[in-house]
């Protein structure tokens, strides 16, 4: 969990992934497309993967990736990202934090 | 022109009949022609020629309302084949003769066309209800209730999707369970948001600055998540491609079959993910909906829904015409 929340605190927008996982693809494309570049830690190419994976199932990530982080603040995984982004508040929290300025 | 004499059938060929007609009339002008103590044979002649004049106007009758018989069996006909087409794709055995009928494997796809087709009964009959009540210019408090009764039952085919999605999501994304023209338009296996906003934001004036905003960001951020969906699911068949060309290569060595095994059970487990595609596809129509809701009036909700319910029922409605056409 202290890996988790170090890594998350590092960058406004924190995506934890795997390389198989095509759904994280989407989230990540997600993100560029409103220009925010995010970190992204691929959890199968990490020595802590399975840990990491472990600490963000217990955060109630489920699946474990996408897990997104923004502004150091857990937000969920990909059904939560998508639900904030229509209602504008995606964007918002970007900007607060700093991922994005517009 | 009563009489009581029993008709009969002269002819059902036009040629004939004129023909009849024509020699029935110069025995006529025969007939007058000659002295006036043949006014009993003129009468007759008549008569006759009135009878017959009827009798082949109601074989003309007879046999238009034949054809026309004929033509409503053959539509029936056709539409019978199809059903019969998809049930056999999804499985279900059908015997020659027709009194039995088994599902075989495609169980998960029938129950759902079945769910589908009650659920899309029950919403048509709200949307009937919806109609009534905004031409009788019903109060907001009687709208608003009907209103939240269709979005709320929205949320039940979603549900019934999703089930469906984890039991056969091949039916699901093939759009078999829509009409032919709906699937014109299939997006992972449903109706596109964002078009559908776009349809939808000329119908709603008037808006206010602040709507009119707000359903202009909703409308790009559900294309934004739909593209990045559609990202998603391009990286999964390149990669399901890629998987299963990998095995692919000189054949028949030991290391070769458990390379193969090896990525069928990858490419298994791709194909697992699709499921996960469907279920933030409907997520996103289902919140894309919901949030439309709340940024307009009930009134304006009330609009928006039928404009919708309208917009589909005349694709489905194109899809009858278009199965039903004639051809060569």
């Amino acid at each position: 969990m202290e890996t988790v929340r170090e890594l998350a605190s590092k960058k406004a927008a924190v995506i934890f992934t795997k390389s198989s996982c095509c759904m994280c693809h989407s989230i990540k494309a997600l993100f560029y497309e409103l220009g925010a570049s995010p970190a992204v830690h691929e959890l199968d190419q990490d020595a802590n993967g399975r840990e990491i994976e472990r600490a963000l199932r217990s955060l109630g990530c489920n699946p474990a990736v996408p897990a997104v982080f923004i502004g150091g603040q857990f937000v969920g995984s990909a059904k939560d990202v998508i639900s904030l982004h229509l209602d504008g508040s995606l964007k918002q929290m970007l900007i607060n934090a700093k991922a994005i300025w517009f | 022109m009563a009489d009581a004499s029993p008709r009969t059938d002269t002819s059902t060929d036009a040629d004939t009949e004129d023909k009849n007609l024509r020699f029935q009339n110069n025995q006529l002008q025969a007939t007058v022609a000659s002295d006036g103590s043949d006014k009993s044979r003129d009468q007759k002649t008549l008569r006759r020629l009135a009878q017959n004049r009827e009798a082949a106007r109601k074989s003309r009758l007879r046999k238009k309302a034949y054809v026309q018989q004929l033509e409503s069996s053959r539509m029936k006909l056709t539409q019978l084949e199809q059903e019969l087409q998809r049930a056999r794709q999804q499985g279900i055995f059908i015997s020659s003769s027709g009194d039995q009928s088994q599902s075989v494997g495609g169980n998960g796809a029938l129950a759902f066309d079945v769910e589908y087709a009650r659920w899309l009964e029950e919403h048509n009959r709200r949307i009937n209800e919806l109609r009534g009540a905004v031409n009788s210019h019903a109060g907001d408090g009687e709208l608003r209730i009907i209103v939240e009764g269709i979005v709320a039952h929205y949320d039940d085919i979603f549900r019934i999707k999703g089930d469906a999605a984890k039991a056969d999501v091949f039916h699901i994304l093939s759009g078999m369970w829509k009409t032919p023209a709906e699937r014109c338009f299939l997006w992972l296996g449903g109706f596109r948001s964002s078009e559908l906003l776009k349809l939808l934001i000329n119908q709603l004036e008037p808006l206010t600055e602040q709507q009119l905003l707000a359903i202009n960001n909703l409308q790009q951020s559900s294309q934004q998540a739909e593209d990045a969906l559609s990202q998603g699911m391009e990286a999964l068949q390149q990669s399901l491609a890629e998987t299963l060309a990998g095995s692919l290569g000189p054949s028949s060595s030991s290391g070769n079959v458990a390379n193969y095994m090896g990525q069928m059970a990858m490419a298994m487990g791709k194909l697992g993910t699709l499921e996960g595609f469907i279920r933030q596809a409907d997520n996103l129509r289902q919140q894309t909906l919901q949030q439309m809701h709340r940024i307009l009036t009930t009134r304006q909700s009330a609009r928006a829904l039928l404009a919708i319910s309208d917009y589909f029922s005349r694709l489905r409605a194109l899809s009858s015409l278009w199965l039903a056409r004639p051809r060569e």
